[in-house]
């Protein structure tokens, strides 16, 4: 996983509360096999006319947020479906960093999967970056996750908090499924002494419901 | 004596595998359910660092998101969902997963066939790499979707990282009125928290109203716990829940089954438990509820109107509403039940159950529907709620009707497949999203019971359930 230290970029504003992973990247690319290339598809619907043509009317498009790689958004952002593919098309289409005052649960746990750090800050802080990139062109902030600080050139200093452990994977880009397979003794003392218990963690015997390979 | 504990520390403290301050717990996983929509990229990533499946014994695997509805026995018309198909096949194979392909018996949605077979029993620890894993909580689990980063994760150790969440409470007393089901009780504590009230939270849901539910209708308020934020919903497992479970294929039996639920039956919050947030409904005051925006806290009675978006006092509401009616094309202040819908679907993990269609084929009995409608969709939740409908024939009471009737899958709930809401179309859905383009790109989705789906697919726009003269 691509490691997340600090970040300096144009921030891009999607004024809106609630926005679902629905909106993210819509259903019909969720046939994919790959994680590559969701970039593309990302915001789909508001982002294109018909055709694939780019809409005028969506903040994405808009000349001066061309680039951007930083996102404020509103409230509960990655709200609904637990697809993974929405942190994907974030992260394809550019973006490093989220700021919001709120996330939900599934999309938040995602985004560290990816190298993306979705940052908190609250109602009023988000109000000011809203408003900063609001009224200059090519507003800039700078993402520091060591230092877990937000800033900008003109004096806006702010600071965040992320969980000790996910802050420390994500600096490193760790992969976490390498970290757990250092406790895989662990693990197999769980499954042993488990195993009295064989209502819950036993082996299940599927071969009569199988269905024949054809 | 030690202290009282809810059913989720109970649940979560006998799946602790690994547990240092500062750090998430390392958390066991006892049943791994997975699709085609998030799996094949978490297969890729595993055959990429050469790893194994730990458990393929508890790892189940079934087609749903993209399967067509109807003509199964004809080559697929769509070859990008094929491709994922094969991959599952292949994925399955491979690596010794037990897998319902779409011409299995025992195919459906994956939050109803984990049940219905048994997979799913309380205390367990259920994943999925789907939001609505949810539903599962029902039987006294801890279940809930991943991400599929975390599905590859169980692939490769059968645990996960967490952090233990705070407990919340929503209690519901009393009795529902007739005509108000486990879709419009759940709907109303969604209006009631807001689409991000139960955030960060694992919420057990108590009261004489939710302990009057049948296991379905569990399962449906369940299903929904994710559109309040939390990722995880549960009801603690009583007799209800026995009966439903045995005999089911994957429940022990005999001997085995009484320790199970010798077992079961410690799986309560004990008295004195604490909870971190506690809400309280009254089931008799809750009414039928339709959906008039663009997510399912966006609710309302059917006996209410259309909002007006100025009575948002807080501005970014205020936007939101407007944004949704604009999309729905609505006006403030119209009455619910004037508003004609184009489509019904009965449907979807969160309604797609036998009794859901029971409910729905009652109310359509001798009926038609409306000239006005295009169409009218009933998709069971599984092939073997599907058949079981058909000994019962409400198939035939569906289609007499003039309801398609067809096989199991997510269908119109996510549009995967061809059965898809148009643009600028109106739905009543008894699915769980009202997300913008969810059922098709400009689609318009009212979520609401299957009861208010089928009254509403008869009169071609909604109508009280309670009052209707439909109703005998």
């Amino acid at each position: 996983m691509q490691p997340f230290t600090k970040h300096k970029g144009v921030v891009a504003p999607l004024d809106r509360v609630n926005v679902d992973t629905d909106q993210m990247v819509p259903k019909q690319f969720l046939k994919a096999l790959t994680r590559e290339g969701f970039g593309r598809t990302l915001f789909y619907d508001w982002r294109y006319l018909p055709g694939e043509k780019p809409n005028p009317d969506f903040v994405l498009n808009y000349p001066r947020y061309q680039g951007a790689s930083i996102l404020v958004a509103r409230a509960n952002f990655g709200c609904g479906s637990s697809r993974e593919h929405a942190p994907w098309a974030l992260g394809d289409y550019g973006f490093r960093a989220l700021i919001a005052p709120s996330y939900a649960d599934i999309f938040y746990n995602n985004c560290f999967k990816n190298g993306i750090l979705p940052v908190t800050l609250n109602d009023a802080e988000v109000d000011e970056i809203f408003r900063r990139t609001g009224s200059e062109v090519g507003y800039e902030l700078a993402v520091d996750l060591e230092a877990q600080t937000v800033n900008d050139e003109s004096g806006l200093k702010l600071s965040f908090t992320v969980d000790p452990f996910r802050r420390e994977c994500l600096l490193h880009g760790w992969d976490d499924i390498g970290l757990t397979l250092r406790h895989a003794d662990q693990i197999a003392a769980y499954e042993r002494s488990h195993e009295p218990r064989a209502i819950l963690y036993g082996e299940v015997d599927a071969s009569v419901l199988a269905t024949p390979r054809d | 004596m030690a202290r009282p504990k809810t059913l989720y520390e109970k649940i979560w403290e006998a799946h602790v595998v690994r547990e240092r301050p500062g750090e998430p717990s390392l958390i066991y996983i006892d049943r791994h359910l997975i699709h085609e929509g998030t799996s094949p990229q978490a297969f890729a990533g595993l055959k990429a660092a050469g790893r194994k499946v730990r458990r393929p014994d508890l790892t189940f695997a079934v087609m749903d998101h993209s399967v067509p509805t109807k003509d199964r026995n004809l080559p697929l018309a769509d070859s990008i969902a094929a491709a994922q198909f094969e991959a599952l096949d292949r994925n399955c194979h491979e690596t010794g997963v037990t897998l319902f392909n779409m011409f299995s018996h025992n195919q459906g949605i994956v939050h109803v066939i984990g049940p219905e077979l048994g997979i799913t029993q309380p205390g367990q620890t259920i994943v999925c790499g789907d939001s609505h894993t949810s539903t599962h909580g029902a039987f006294g689990t801890l279940a809930f979707g991943i991400g599929t980063s975390e599905v590859e994760h169980v692939l490769a150790t059968q645990t996960l990282s967490q952090f233990k969440s705070p407990a919340m409470a929503v209690r519901v007393e009393g009795r529902r009125p007739e005509g108000v089901t486990a879709k419009d009780v759940i709907l109303a504590i969604i209006g009631r928290i807001g689409i991000g009230g139960g955030t960060g939270h694992v919420i057990e849901y108590t009261g004489s109203a939710i302990r009057e539910l049948s296991m379905e209708g569990r399962m449906t308020v369940c299903n929904m716990t994710i559109e309040g934020g939390a990722r995880a919903g549960m009801v603690a497992p009583d007799e209800a829940t026995f009966a439903y479970l045995e005999g089911r294929p994957f429940v022990p039996r005999g001997k085995d089954y009484q320790a199970a639920v010798d077992y079961w039956k410690t799986l309560v919050t004990d008295a004195g438990a604490k909870y971190d947030r506690e809400v309280v409904l009254n089931a008799p005051e809750i009414a039928p509820q339709v959906t008039w925006g663009t997510n399912p806290g966006m609710v309302t009675d059917v006996t209410g109107r259309v909002p007006d978006p100025h009575s948002f006092t807080n501005p970014v509401d205020r936007k939101a509403a407007e944004a949704a009616l604009r999309y729905m094309g609505l006006e403030p202040g119209t009455p619910i039940e004037n508003i004609a819908v184009d489509r019904v679907f009965i449907g979807s993990c969160t309604n797609s159950r036998l009794e859901d269609l029971r409910l729905a084929a009652r109310l359509v009995e001798g009926k038609r529907v409306s000239t006005s409608l295009k169409q009218a969709l009933v998709v069971p939740g599984s092939m073997i709620v599907k058949s079981q409908a058909e000994q019962e024939g409400l198939d035939k009471i569906f289609r007499a009707a003039g309801f398609e009737w067809r096989d199991a899958g997510c269908s119109m709930c996510i549009g995967m497949n061809a059965d898809v809401l148009p643009s600028g179309e109106r739905s009543a859905s008894t699915s769980n999203r009202n997300f913008e383009g969810r059922q098709g790109k400009g689609g318009r989705t009212h979520l609401v019971s299957p009861m208010m789906a089928a009254a509403a697919a008869i009169e071609g726009h909604f109508v009280d359930v309670r009052k209707w003269s439909g109703v005998q």
